[in-house]
């Protein structure tokens, strides 16, 4: 192309000619900023008269060579010189846009505070919903049973295939492992006792929580954070509808709802699981360990199953739609939260697993 | 040559036909306003020129390559010669202002930052902002100051030619008026190849040097805007009619 920015030197005059664009420039920027950074200390005098263009990226080029001055002759016409002055009127120091810079108290305050202020959130998002319920306890009528259905199909029914698949595999997983060790000591019979309290009592409703955090957890939290986006969520305050019995509320009481139904039905396909395996490795009838279910595993265990998918169901879906509330209009503060969310989640079914384990530590563990 | 040249250009979706055999072109110094009523597929055409969306039959070229050409080098450098400004101003909403306009020029890979800073405030100068706009982040601007960004990083990679969709839409007549005058000012200073979709009048009357009518699935008129003021297809009658003494 004949039209390639060119610059040449005669008799101490650089003579610049063809586009000086970006576009333009590109292919060969690193030869040409070299040219220039030469010419620059090299010559005085400046001939931009047969430019066929000039953008104002080639005009921050030339001004850095020129080292922020006009040379002391320049040919240019004024179309062109306009683009350079503009370039000149930047002021001298441009102010850098830098971070704070980091401090370590002050970011493990911010964080401690920041932990504070998720608590008292989520608390006030729990006093809202009591008070929601007290208010539709007085007028049935207003009862958000549409949503509440939505919410119980989506995290409950849409759940059962992946809990089951999850469940059933993890179920051959212990049994299996569990057959090898009972096997050597001779104590087959008691994978029924292994089998049954673990599952029921403790990797049922944990598997189901993690589960379903990572599943409708995050699901919340984006929904709500996206109708944050939108203002889905002021056009609903706009109409008078509350957010917290419309959006929160059924969220929340659908899983608490849903959760103990999806625990039943994991641990049941769990004990499946571990019963085939058991089956098929040590030769355990199927009828002999439904048989000797239940005479193993006192019925304590299994209320205290349903009841941990209860609280985690709460747990999650109130820290979702605390998250999805504190998203700001922007993409990164979506995908932060859904993240926040999903972690706190997990984390506080985990700890809050730990209480009911010291909690009911004295109730429905069989005495031999 | 035309930077851009659409020929027999169809669109389908579904059993729902938008387009239906279309020509045109737009020529270097141009400024080219594509009108229409609501639905009639403006913004689905500028989809086409830009490549998101492919038409169901016809080809589109832009700066002489053909956008189904499968090399996609040619066809970025193509991209990059041309600025796009979104009706909705499509900022990166996780990046500050600045960052927003410096991400074209970044994404060069060769331009040191001393470089880009002063490109992006050459820019924001451009478009009547200052230094300290720079840090906002696009949740916190306006919707006058969200066009102008747009705008400012419309331009960041010196475009030859500007696709504006619906520039003025959501702006009051004050701040629409200012908007246009804007882009008037830049486009006689840098030379700009203007494309255009827009249903506001007083866009056309003080921007458009060329229009092009869309109804009825087909282009209907296509012109110098004097000469397609006086179409005789009854959307131009109407779209016209009262501005028609105003504007000649």
């Amino acid at each position: 192309m004949n039209d390639a920015p060119r610059l040449r030197l005669e008799a101490g005059r650089v003579i610049l000619s063809g586009r000086w664009t970006l576009a333009a420039m590109l292919p060969e920027l690193a030869a040409l900023r070299q040219q220039l950074a030469w010419a620059g200390t090299a010559a005085k005098e400046w001939d931009l008269s047969r430019l066929e263009r000039l953008d104002s990226a080639a005009a921050v080029l030339l001004w850095r060579a020129w080292q922020n001055a006009w040379p002391a002759t320049l040919d240019i016409s004024p179309v062109h010189r306009q683009v350079l002055a503009r370039v000149a009127d930047l002021p001298p120091t441009l102010p850098a846009i830098a971070p704070p810079p980091f401090n370590l108290v002050e970011a493990l305050g911010q964080r401690v505070l920041r932990f504070f202020d998720h608590a008292l959130g989520m608390l006030m998002l729990f006093g809202q919903m009591l008070l929601d319920l007290g208010y539709l306890a007085r007028h049935p009528r207003e009862l958000p049973l549409r949503e509440l259905s939505a919410n119980i199909y989506k995290a409950g029914a849409q759940a059962l295939m992946v809990t089951a698949l999850v469940g059933f595999l993890v179920g051959v997983t212990l049994s299996y492992l569990s057959a090898l060790q009972l096997r050597s000591l001779g104590a087959d019979v008691f994978i029924v006792n292994i089998l049954g309290i673990s599952i029921i009592r403790e990797l049922g409703p944990v598997l189901v929580a993690v589960l379903v955090a990572g599943r409708s957890g995050s699901a919340m939290t984006a929904q709500i954070g996206v109708m944050r986006v939108t203002e889905e969520i002021d056009a609903l305050a706009v109409m008078g509808v509350s957010r917290g019995q419309r959006v929160v509320l059924p969220k929340i009481v659908g899983l608490i709802l849903a959760m103990p139904l999806i625990v039943l039905w994991t641990s049941a396909v769990a004990l499946l699981g571990g019963m085939l395996a058991a089956m098929l490795q040590l030769d355990l009838s199927l009828h002999y360990f439904i048989e000797n279910l239940p005479r193993t595993v006192p019925l304590a265990n299994l209320y205290i199953g349903l009841g941990k998918g209860l609280v985690f169901g709460f747990v999650i879906a109130l820290v979702a739609c605390h998250f999805g509330l504190r998203v700001k209009p922007d993409t990164e503060s979506l995908s932060t939260n859904t993240t926040r969310a999903v972690v706190t989640a997990i984390t506080a079914v985990i700890m809050v697993d730990a209480l009911f384990a010291i909690f009911t530590r004295n109730i429905g563990v069989p005495t031999l | 040559m035309p930077l851009i040249e659409l020929r027999g250009i169809c669109t389908r979706f579904g059993a729902q036909i938008i387009h239906r055999d279309i020509d045109f072109s737009v020529d270097s110094g141009q400024i080219l306003a594509l009108v229409g009523g609501s639905g009639s597929g403006k913004t689905t055409l500028l989809r086409e020129i830009l490549g998101l969306l492919r038409p169901s039959a016809g080809s589109v070229h832009l700066f002489g390559v053909d956008l189904t050409d499968p090399d996609s080098k040619l066809q970025r450098a193509a991209r990059r010669r041309l600025g796009m400004l979104f009706q909705q101003g499509a900022l990166y909403s996780a990046l500050p202002v600045f960052d927003n306009i410096a991400l074209p020029l970044r994404e060069l890979r060769c331009l040191d930052e001393d470089w880009i800073r002063r490109l992006v405030h050459l820019k924001l100068d451009m478009v009547e902002l200052g230094p300290r706009h720079g840090s906002l982040m696009p949740a916190e601007l306006s919707g006058g100051m969200v066009k102008r960004v747009a705008l400012a990083r419309a331009l960041a990679l010196e475009p030859e030619l500007l696709l504006l969709d619906e520039p003025t839409a959501g702006l009051d007549p004050n701040r629409s008026k200012r908007f246009v005058d804007l882009i008037a000012t830049l486009q006689q200073a840098l030379g700009l190849t203007v494309l255009m979709v827009t249903h506001d009048r007083e866009t056309l009357a003080s921007l458009a040097t060329h229009i092009a009518v869309l109804a009825d699935q087909r282009l209907v008129a296509c012109g110098p805007k004097a000469e397609v003021m006086q179409s005789a297809h009854p959307f131009a009658q109407e779209f016209f009619a009262g501005e028609r003494q105003k504007l000649l």
